[in-house]
């Protein structure tokens, strides 16, 4: 990628962002009053409006968000009305477990998918290709939440094999995986099943077996690097999603995330928690989106030379 | 001579799956044909599109395994595809595609894919097999530093040379050109016909040209054959197929050639009705519902190639009464 490009990129970048902050600062404060939500319903007006004016809700709407803003200019993503603590700290604490929960289902649906999406388009339109393909559209229309309580209904509290919620140990980890993952493993097989399918009719791959390439051959260094594209930009946009994806599987499994956090965070009106981690999902969603780009040019020397040649 | 090769019987089917609720329909794509190539040779295979001549051509490679009947090469049947012996094969046998864009892998620079085949077959080291490649560029009319270029930088006709280029890499024995000029622009195809006939000289190559350009045909092939519905109608030396045309089918092809002669105005003939649908081939002769020559034996009796002159063999009862 051209400098040039990547600083239009940044810039575009740095203009989402701007649009999704003001956009849930106004929202956030139109929809509820913190002071309202957060303290108790019998305390006295007096209390409440102490605590309106401690957190700077008393003043005019505008020169909250200038003062916002110029605080995010600074790194500074506010305090917690509900723990007096810095809303980015609070929410980095959480980040290494959603991390946790979603690289690994990440890692578990990309293993499973891609490979399978690969085999029943070689063996397109048998009894295998078949099977698989109905499992993958059954598994992508069933909502995660739905097939979560499903699991817990099933594994802890019929058989009590697995613990239903919390985030202690590797079995704390394995429902709310199976619960995200299902879903994407079955989407990223039919993509990686069709975009097989796109590339092994190329006349391509025709000329590499009348040279004598092994199926291997040809399957490794001719097919899957075509085919890649499309399945990089379905991972993709599922990567910016890292963060905040996973807000349903968390509430479900009580997992001790990002996700549950954003929940709490909204139904109290904690603005700068909830505005901290809608900033750090555009941030994701920014960067998953520059990777993929890269990755694009990585893949096809046809972006590639036309992205060399624009910068000349 | 000993043919280069030889098919006898050849039958080839596809199935096309109905999905989920519909019924599997079988195509008869190649129905039983003797056919053979000789060493250094053109022979053309001529026909409609949907007719068998490309499945044909990919049999007689073994790219694609046959249903019954069989194919020598050098008198030894055709491995089974992906073989190990089927794999030396492919330093005898090669093909050239229609779809010139298409049969290049866009992410590979052309120079490697030219070098591709030295490399699985793990010939000459590497700086042989590199300056194998500057060779088979200049074979084929293209400058060295264009090896470095990926297929979406060259031009339809640099492109079929390099397909060209690459189809020679392993100095095979015999070519299958699949409409090797029909996708390029009138004014590259005769470079490009030059440079296989050129070529074809120089390595004593034997062409199986598969075309439906009968004036392309009538200018390169040594020997013509005729295919219709899976089937080969007529076959012979290309001058006597064209000077005397003996199947009802062939002639029909020949009358629809427009004669570039302001002269020769006139009606341009054309043959009756559509080819029949390869899932349900008509009964007896293919050509009759569409042949006005056909009577009742044509209906239900499989004309047999029958010996017309010396090398020219037709498929059709009334080959001798034809007016």
């Amino acid at each position: 990628m051209s400098p040039r490009h990547l600083v239009s990129k940044l810039l575009r970048a740095a203009f989402t962002l701007w649009l999704v902050v003001t956009f849930v600062f106004v929202v956030l404060r139109l929809t509820g009053d913190p002071a309202q939500q957060l303290l108790p319903d019998d305390i006295d007006a007096q209390t409440i409006a102490y605590y309106r004016a401690l957190w700077g809700l008393d003043r005019p709407l505008w020169v909250q968000y200038v003062s916002y803003i110029q605080g995010l200019l600074q790194g500074d993503f506010g305090i917690s009305f509900r723990n007096n603590e810095p809303a980015f700290d609070l929410v980095m604490q959480r980040v290494p477990k959603t991390l946790e929960l979603m690289l690994t289902a990440f890692a578990v649906s990309l293993l499973i998918g891609i490979p399978c999406g690969i085999y029943a388009a070689l063996h397109r339109d048998t009894a295998f290709d078949r099977t698989l393909m109905t499992a993958a559209v059954f598994g992508y229309s069933l909502p995660n939440f739905f097939l979560g309580i499903l699991l817990i209904l099933v594994f802890s509290l019929t058989l009590r094999w697995l613990p239903s919620s919390g985030s202690d140990t590797v079995w704390h980890l394995i429902m709310p995986v199976v619960a995200y993952g299902t879903a994407f493993a079955g989407q990223i097989a039919r993509f990686a099943r069709s975009a097989m399918l796109d590339v092994t009719g190329a006349a391509y791959m025709r000329t590499a077996q009348a040279k004598g390439a092994s199926p291997a051959r040809r399957v490794y260094l001719h097919a899957l690097p075509n085919a890649a594209i499309p399945i990089v930009t379905i991972v993709g946009l599922k990567l910016g999603e890292i963060i905040g994806g996973a807000v349903i599987t968390e509430n479900v499994f009580a997992w001790p995330g990002v996700g549950r956090l954003l929940t709490t965070a909204v139904a109290t009106r904690d603005l700068a928690v909830v505005q901290c981690i809608v900033i750090l999902i555009a941030i994701t969603m920014v960067i998953a989106n520059v990777i993929v780009d890269i990755a694009y040019g990585w893949l096809d020397p046809r972006i590639r030379v036309g992205a060399a040649s624009a910068s000349r | 001579m000993t043919p280069l090769l030889q098919a006898e019987g050849v039958r080839k089917t596809f199935d096309l799956s109905g999905g989920w609720f519909g019924r599997q329909r079988r195509v008869f794509a190649v129905r039983g044909v003797d056919l053979e190539l000789r060493p250094g040779e053109t022979l053309a295979l001529v026909g409609e599109s949907g007719c068998g001549k490309s499945t044909l051509g990919q049999l007689m490679l073994a790219l694609t395994a046959l249903d019954a009947g069989e194919v020598c090469f050098k008198g030894e049947a055709l491995p089974p595809p992906d073989s190990e012996a089927w794999r030396r094969l492919r330093r005898e046998l090669q093909l050239v595609f229609q779809d010139t864009a298409g049969a290049l892998d866009p992410r590979h620079a052309v120079g490697r894919q030219i070098r591709e085949p030295l490399d699985i077959h793990g010939i000459g080291t590497g700086a042989e097999r590199d300056a194998r490649v500057m060779e088979l560029l200049d074979a084929v009319g293209l400058r060295p530093d264009q090896a470095a270029r990926f297929p979406h930088e060259l031009s339809g006709g640099q492109l079929q040379r390099v397909v060209i280029a690459r189809a020679l890499t392993l100095e095979p024995a015999a070519l299958v050109l699949d409409e090797p000029v029909a996708a390029l622009d009138v004014s590259i195809r005769a470079q490009i016909v030059n440079l296989l006939v050129d070529l074809q000289r120089r390595f004593r190559l034997a062409y199986l040209f598969i075309s439906h350009d009968l004036s392309l045909v009538r200018h390169i092939a040594d020997r013509v054959a005729v295919m219709y519905l899976g089937r080969i109608v007529e076959e012979g030396p290309a001058d006597a197929v064209f000077a005397a045309p003996a199947h009802p089918y062939t002639r029909a092809l020949l009358a629809s050639v427009p004669v570039a002669d302001p002269d020769a105005r006139g009606e341009v003939a054309t043959i009756q009705g559509d080819l029949p649908s390869p899932l349900a081939p008509p009964e007896g002769c293919g050509f009759h519902p569409r042949c006005p020559f056909a009577d009742a034996r044509c209906r239900t009796e499989l004309p047999e190639p029958r010996p017309q002159a010396p090398a020219h063999r037709v498929a059709c009862h009334h080959a001798e009464r034809l007016p």
